[in-house]
């Protein structure tokens, strides 16, 4: 490492942290154009170390110059550096939007630029860090910051749904915690690369206590059913740029890291088809089915979204029965990170256009889309493209990302997986389908429309576009998530 | 890129462009938006002629890009494509000329244009599709991009309709998925290979080729409206006549008849699928269909419905053509493809000017019509004998040779059904001549748009496409054996299937 100092490792995380305390020494509320420059650099950051990685360096960053086991280590393989990408660019519209659409003195905009920041530097650390204990730090200022994010707009509802949602995140990265404190003691070590070599099949009862603990807290946190019960009213219930932070990301995170350990120092312990794989992919089929049948059902479009949260994380879950050995050419792997970027850029477009849609009507509900089919064609076109993606029809990169995830269940017979999987593409298509009816339908006769800023539109309609052209370049995902090895 | 490989993506894009940048302009431009539509619709016209003449001197039209490891998206203009490509684009150059005098005034006409064009994208991608993947994708789309134009009047009728469209042509799409997927799995790319791919295959994969084939036909058959599965199509009849016109003739019926070509002869083989017992199954639903769909045919009072379902019938000859053993099975059931296409645009061209100018939707309202609209009725007439069989017109010829086919497979009881269908056309079809011709007219039509001036009986934007194809349903009977008709070319895919088929 020659330029320690201008590592992108590094500067991933220094950055946001960087801007947000600058725009929190700025002023509450500023600090948007701040935030804007910061990510694009950051996003440049990303490119420069997938670029690196694809060319065939394995980059690590020591911390201060101590590397593992004493230090901290910084490492990026193909599957962070693929999350690194992803969190960048889809923060960078998010935050162009989020300009836009707080306006005036609200208390939501008053705290938004700096806990973004921060969210993104403990995103981007999780991603980078390579020993337990520092990804715990990491998890907890996650959680914290979107816990603020939820809790800044100051409703009734909203604190409640905030309140919530700190109690499940605390509780998840206390079970997190709990596990990597007993690891320590078995083996002394909470540096990944140090423990992979150590754990096996012949692990004392501790270690099995442990895996399954880290699990169960990082699946808390990733909101998988039945512990979903925090992400409708956190998600559905925050400002649009929030939720759409949320929904695509910060779920992702935590999923990241128990795909990170289950392929990783957890494998060991995991025979093929164990019974902890098929129970993650039988809840996993749960929450398709339960999410969608809930998002079919509510009357109100932003919890309708955040239900279908809930149905995807399920695709991201009913790969564990699928997973072989840890090659990085496993179908199910590919498909399941492929699902992962296809639901972020989905999910974000989905929330900003539902946010275009609230502040356009000036209603909530499902009920009052009738007649924005011809206000607002472009925010609607967003909202098909991104359900496309959702439902997982061609040729959008859900449906790569489908078409992995059925070719492995396929595969290994798994009749059960294929029929919810194919089920899991028909629900959506109902929820989906339930908004555009509606705003078809002619618009009533004394309805105020409000206006809107054209750069919310087109934003919604830049990440639905991008996650359906994403399902073109299919192979370029897939070379990042196989580019320096997945450990 | 060579020109070779340019070539398919030009015809796509001809429509997809225009189709994009329609999809942005203000309502008010109509002028550019109808120069665009025309200009793209000419531009593919002019394509396909020069892809017909290039397949026809034997040159090969492809191109592949790959989207994921052993994945490629594939393109080939082969002869069976074009057959495809040439029946759509031409029609839809006349329903765009239609629709343009159709929707004179009304609203949001970006958003239809818009739609349409991705429509006839999709009909493109799916005729020149190389592989079952990039089938798939095209198909789906087109799934996507009719549903907003069978909504676009956005009455509950409408929506509700749209419903039922989407749940039937959304599940075909799940089972056709699995299929695709499974065979995947089995073989690795499925490429559209004359003979078929999947015989290379080892016998013990018998059983679930069986099953697989299942899967595939009745996720296309969603969209052919094979009986059991046509329920969504009288029910999409709500749509505007232009749209059910490319329902019908141009674009989703026929992309689902046109996928059991490909599926039966170019995945599985028709020898292949003979020796599985594939084919006999398949003949059975056709004449099911076919007799099933006449029988509700008669029933219908509403004129659209008639032709919904006289277009479930008459989809089936297509695979009824498909599933008899032998060339000239093959070659009544390609003919089919296009003759039927042509016959029925021109049925629901005339039917949308009958609707637009009089105000009738009922059989039993059209009483008179013929003294009114002589030209529109002359059309209808022409069109409606021609899928009786009568001679001299487009369904004469292919239902000879579908007879001929039968006998040939050894099926006598399929030309039994043939000759039935036929009798049951004449039966629903010819109550309404007569009415057209023979009835005085009421006193009043029930709401009268477009009052004649002069000889005009209506905007001559409506009047000139069905007269244009009600004369190709004549031509390319009379004409049947010069070079470029469409059986002189279902000829020329028959002979170099079976040539290839050799075992």
């Amino acid at each position: 490492m020659t330029s320690a100092a201008l590592d992108p490792l590094a500067w991933l995380i220094l950055l946001p942290m960087f801007w947000a305390t600058l725009a929190f020494v700025l002023g509450l509320g500023r600090g948007a154009w701040l935030a804007i420059i910061g990510i694009a650099l950051q996003l440049g950051l990303a490119l420069a170390l997938a670029g690196r990685l694809l060319a065939g360096g394995v980059p690590v960053h020591p911390v201060g110059g101590w590397g593992a086991p004493l230090g901290i280590d910084l490492a990026v393989d193909g599957l962070a550096a693929t999350m690194l990408l992803l969190t960048q660019a889809v923060a960078l519209p998010l935050a162009v939007y989020a300009r836009s659409y707080f306006t005036g003195d609200s208390s939501e905009r008053r705290f938004f630029w700096p806990l973004v920041g921060f969210l993104l530097a403990a995103m981007n650390a999780l991603f980078v860090s390579a020993d337990l204990f520092n990804l715990y730090v990491t998890l907890e200022l996650l959680g914290l910051a979107a816990v603020g994010l939820v809790a800044a707009g100051g409703k009734v509802g909203q604190t409640a749904a905030a309140l919530r949602y700190l109690l499940s995140t605390l509780v998840g990265s206390g079970a997190y915690l709990l596990g990597v404190a007993m690891i320590y003691g078995a083996y002394g070590s909470v540096s990944l690369s140090t423990l992979a070599p150590l754990v096996d099949r012949q692990a004392p009862a501790a270690v099995h206590l442990a895996a399954g603990l880290m699990l169960v807290g990082l699946t808390v946190k990733t909101a998988l059913f039945p512990f979903h019960f925090w992400l409708p009213p956190a998600h559905g219930g925050a400002p649009a740029p929030v939720s759409a932070l949320l929904s695509a990301l910060v779920v992702k995170a935590s999923y990241y890291l128990i795909l990170r350990l289950w392929l990783g120092i957890l494998a060991p312990l995991l025979a093929p088809g164990a019974a902890i794989a098929w129970l993650a992919g039988l809840l996993g089929c749960g929450a398709i089915l339960w999410g969608s049948f809930k998002a079919i059902g509510t009357p109100n479009l932003k919890m309708l979204v955040a239900y279908s949260t809930v149905a995807q994380i399920g695709y991201l879950f009913i790969v564990f029965p699928l997973l072989g050995r840890t090659s990085p050419g496993d179908a199910a792997l590919q498909g399941s990170v492929l699902h992962a970027v296809a639901h972020a850029l989905a999910k974000s477009a989905m929330f900003t256009a539902a946010g275009v849609l609230v502040k356009a009507t000036g209603q909530e509900t499902i009920d009052g889309l009738a007649g924005v089919a011809t206000r607002l064609p472009l925010t609607l076109f967003a909202f098909a493209l991104a359900g496309v993606t959702l439902m997982g029809l061609p040729p959008s990169a859900g449906f790569l990302a489908k078409w992995l995830l059925l070719g492995a269940a396929i595969g290994q017979g798994q009749w059960l997986l294929v029929a919810v999987i194919v089920a899991g593409g028909l629900l959506a298509a109902a929820y989906v389908f339930r908004v555009l009816r509606h705003a078809f339908l002619p618009a009533p006769v004394a309805v105020s429309s409000r206006p809107v800023p054209r750069m919310l539109e087109w934003v919604a309609f830049g990440l639905a576009a991008s996650s359906v052209l994403l399902g073109l370049r299919g192979m370029e995902i897939l070379r990042l998530l196989a580019a320096g090895g997945s450990s | 890129m060579t020109v070779n490989e340019t070539l398919p993506l030009a015809v796509i894009a001809s429509s997809l462009l225009p189709g994009l940048i329609i999809f942005v302009l203000p309502e008010s431009q109509v002028g550019l938006r109808s120069a665009l539509n025309l200009l793209g619709a000419l531009t593919k016209v002019i394509l396909v002629g020069v892809l017909l003449a290039g397949v026809h001197a034997g040159e090969t039209y492809a191109f592949r890009y790959a989207v994921l490891p052993g994945i490629d998206i594939a393109f080939k203009a082969d002869a069976l494509a074009l057959l495809f490509v040439t029946l759509s684009a031409t029609l839809w150059l006349l329903t765009t000329i239609y629709a343009i005098g159709y929707l004179e005034g009304a609203p949001n006409r970006s958003r239809f244009f818009g739609f349409f064009s991705l429509c006839v994208t999709a009909t493109m991608g799916i005729a020149m599709a190389g592989n079952l993947f990039t089938f798939f994708i095209f198909y789906e789309l087109l799934t996507l991009s009719t549903y907003p134009l069978v909504v676009h009047r956005g009455t509950p009728a409408a929506l509700s309709g749209g419903n039922v469209y989407l749940a039937y042509t959304l599940a075909g799409g799940a089972l056709l998925l699995v299929g695709m997927a499974w065979l995947y799995g089995l073989l690795g790319q499925v490429e559209f290979v004359h003979g078929g791919v999947v015989s290379t295959l080892r016998p013990e994969n018998r059983g679930q080729l069986q099953i697989i084939f299942l899967l595939l036909i009745a996720g296309v058959g969603v969209k052919a409206a094979l009986v059991p599965l046509h329920g969504w199509l009288p029910q999409a009849m709500v749509a505007p006549a232009p749209v059910s016109a490319l329902l019908h003739a141009v674009a989703v019926v026929k992309a689902g008849a046109f996928g059991i070509v490909r599926i039966v002869y170019e995945v599985y083989g028709v020898e292949f699928a003979q020796s599985l017992d594939l084919l006999t199954p398949l003949a059975v639903v056709a004449a099911i269909t076919i007799l099933w769909g006449s029988l509700r045919a008669l029933f219908q009072d509403d004129l659209k419905k008639r032709l919904a379902f006289s277009t479930v019938s008459q989809a089936s000859y297509i695979v009824l053509g498909v599933a008899l053993f032998g060339p000239a099975g093959t070659i009544g059931g390609l003919t089919h493809l296009a003759h039927q296409g042509i016959m029925k645009i021109t049925l629901f061209f005339c039917a949308g000017n009958f609707a637009e100018t009089l105000g009738t939707h009922k059989v039993s309202e059209m009483n008179g019509s013929g003294h009114r609209m002589p030209a529109t009725t002359v059309a209808f007439s022409i069109a409606a004998l021609g899928m009786i069989g009568a001679p001299f017109t487009a369904g004469a010829v292919s239902k000879a040779w579908l007879s001929e086919g039968a006998e040939a497979a050894g099926m006598a009881w399929a030309v039994w059904v043939l000759a039935a269908s036929s009798l049951l056309n004449a039966a629903y079809f010819l109550p309404i001549l007569y009415r057209a011709w023979f009835r005085p007219a009421s006193a009043a039509w029930p709401h009268e748009h477009i009052l004649a001036r002069g000889w005009r009986e209506t905007a001559w934007l409506l009047l000139l496409p069905p007269l244009i194809t009600a004369t190709a349903v004549l031509a390319a009977a009379i004409f049947a054996d010069s070079a470029w008709s469409p059986l002189s070319w279902a000829r020329l895919i028959a002979q170099r299937e079976y040539l290839n088929a050799a075992p």
